[in-house]
């Protein structure tokens, strides 16, 4: 792979949502490229279509038109186990992404079992070292754990099948502020030490400022313009949307609201 | 307080060391783990005295069928003296008395819990697995296999049990096995339809999605993920169920169409008294003392598994 090929390249992505009464068109023509190594932030409102992109990405939404190329390969709906393998994610509410029936242990192990990988103890170990847990979680259940441990058990698990791109589905949203800023700092860490390209979907600007390079804003399955964090971080952002949606996370303020056009 | 009282406390507060072990923070091995987990849940359960009577019923009824031969001093088969032991009132040698067989009612009784333990022991190893299998398999994958799946259910659930029992008893001949298929036939698509609701409720979660995307198979979703899921719903409506059972084999027993003599089973012998209930109540009774019983005590238990397992109850 030469240095100059994205790791993720999303062309022209198309969603469709048919529910038989309704059609909705969750995305119509996203396309966005993404670096080795690079974190890219997607952020926009309730319904824009982020969390959709990173569904498909993750291989949970089957039906999709469109080129996506994932390390040089393209990728398509059904997908086998090394796909699957280099691709993990994160999701949003660590109370709902831990099977309540199965120990941090078994968690860890299946994802290995299922990919016939050997040296399950070490790599346990290891990952659980990683994400800052010591080996006294290892055969606790989600229910013995706060919702900061759940979700580094939840990133140990994205972690263990060693992928190469993360998808992290707003992994703070669900925490306590304090533990937010422990678990972002943790992302960082973990990406700069393991070379994991990211893909971070969020509604908080902040939180995007903090841990991506670049993002996307998105509107109705569109993305509606793309820039640095350092733009975003000097409120350099150009798109009328895009500067609403900075205003708008800047807390409540009537006269600045009252300013808004629906756009 | 003197320190030495204060002392004193501490030691009577501190769990036992076993205690300890199972409620631990950090168990050392997956055994300990669910050691842990199922004291808890015992825990729950004991703290309820109706389900602590139905276990113990239920107890008492498996000590019954093993132990038979110890507990009663007459074969349930063979009979006494055809004029002078027969129709004997409660009391003395025949404590429930003797029937219009000269057959000792306390030793049929006790040798009729391994007939009705054999009956619900059969009908729950052979429906609920099918029940949990049909259900799960059609509530995850969807589409055509659903629709297929769940219209067979529908099909066995219009069934009657009574109808489908005596259709087998006049077509294969009356007998245990017959009884025993008949009731799992007709018992199974109730707990494929708990295991199908179960399932829907599951199979969108973000643990399922991403045990897919770890790269795991449908059936090994199935069976590691979605079925210990669909089991503890599963578990206590089998538990309820056994009282059916029960008054089913009974039923059929009853109609004749139940094990057949001289086998002891609670439901004929019930209605091998009726004809002389009002001279000889003795017959009728105990035999149905014995089902009500049984049944309570399934039906208490099954209500404080549901307390402990259930947790839309909690």
């Amino acid at each position: 792979m030469n240095d100059n090929m994205p790791m993720v390249e999303v062309k022209n992505l198309d969603v469709t949502f048919d529910t038989g009464r309704h059609r909705v068109r969750a995305l119509a023509g996203v396309s966005f490229a993404i670096a080795p190594g690079e974190s890219f932030g997607l952020v926009g409102e309730s319904g824009s279509g982020k969390t959709t992109v990173l569904r498909v990405l993750a291989g949970l939404i089957r039906q999709w038109n469109g080129g996506i190329t994932v390390a040089g390969k393209p990728l398509t709906p059904d997908r086998d186990k090394d796909a699957k393998r280099a691709i993990q994610m994160v999701f949003q509410d660590p109370y709902g992404s831990l099977h309540p029936k199965h120990t941090v242990d078994r968690i860890l192990a299946e994802p290995l079992q299922i990919h016939g990988i050997g040296d399950i103890e070490n790599r346990m170990k290891d990952t659980l070292e990683q994400v800052q847990l010591g080996a006294a979680f290892r055969f606790r259940y989600p229910h013995q754990l706060s919702g900061g441990q759940r979700q580094r058990v939840a990133i140990a698990r994205a972690l263990i099948l060693r992928p190469k791109l993360l998808l992290l589905d707003e992994p703070t949203s669900a925490l306590d502020v304090s533990i937010q800023a422990e678990v972002l700092n943790l992302l960082a860490k973990l990406r700069h030490e393991l070379d994991l390209t990211y893909i971070l979907v969020s509604h908080d600007l902040a939180v995007v400022a903090q841990l991506c390079h670049r993002l996307a804003i998105m509107r109705t399955g569109e993305i509606v313009e793309t820039a640095d964090s350092e733009k975003l971080a000097k409120g350099e952002l150009t798109h009328p949307y895009s500067r609403q949606l900075l205003t708008a996370s800047k807390g409540f303020d009537r006269a600045a609201i009252a300013a808004f056009t629906d756009l | 307080m003197s320190s030495t009282a204060s002392t004193g406390w501490v030691i009577a507060l501190t769990p036992p060391e076993w205690r300890r072990w199972l409620l631990t923070d950090t168990p050392q091995s997956r055994w300990q783990a669910r050691a842990g987990r199922a004291y808890l849940g015992w825990a729950a359960f004991a703290r309820n005295p109706l389900a602590m009577l139905g276990l113990l019923i239920v107890l008492v009824l498996i000590g019954m069928a093993i132990f038979a031969p110890l507990i009663t001093s007459y074969s349930p088969v063979v009979s006494g003296d055809t004029v002078a032991d027969r129709f004997l009132p409660p009391g003395g040698d025949h404590w429930l008395g003797t029937d219009g067989h000269s057959w000792d009612i306390w030793s049929r009784i006790v040798y009729g819990s391994r007939t009705s333990l054999l009956i619900i022991f059969m009908v729950a190893i052979t429906a609920a697995p099918v029940g949990i299998i049909i259900g799960t398999t059609a509530g995850y994958l969807g589409g055509w296999i659903d629709t297929a799946l769940m219209r067979l259910t529908d099909t066995f659930l219009a069934l009657p049990k009574l109808v489908l029992a005596l259709a087998f008893a006049a077509a294969l001949g009356a007998g245990m096995e017959n009884l025993i298929l008949a009731i799992a036939i007709t018992s199974w698509p109730p707990y494929a339809r708990i295991a199908r609701a179960e399932t829907l409720t599951v199979r969108n979660t973000d643990y399922i999605a991403a045990a897919q995307m770890s790269g795991a198979s449908s059936l090994r979703i199935l069976i590691g993920h979605i079925m210990p899921m669909c089991l503890p719903s599963l578990i206590v409506r089998v538990t309820l169920d056994m009282a059916g059972i029960i008054l089913t084999a009974a039923g059929l027993g009853f109609l004749g169409l139940g094990v057949p003599l001289p086998q002891p089973e609670w439901g004929s012998m019930v209605a091998d008294g009726r004809s002389d209930i009002l001279n000889q109540w003795w017959v009728c009774t105990y035999p149905g003392i014995a089902i009500f019983i049984v049944s309570l005590g399934f039906n208490l238990m099954g209500d404080g598994l549901r307390d402990v397992l259930d947790p839309r109850e909690q």
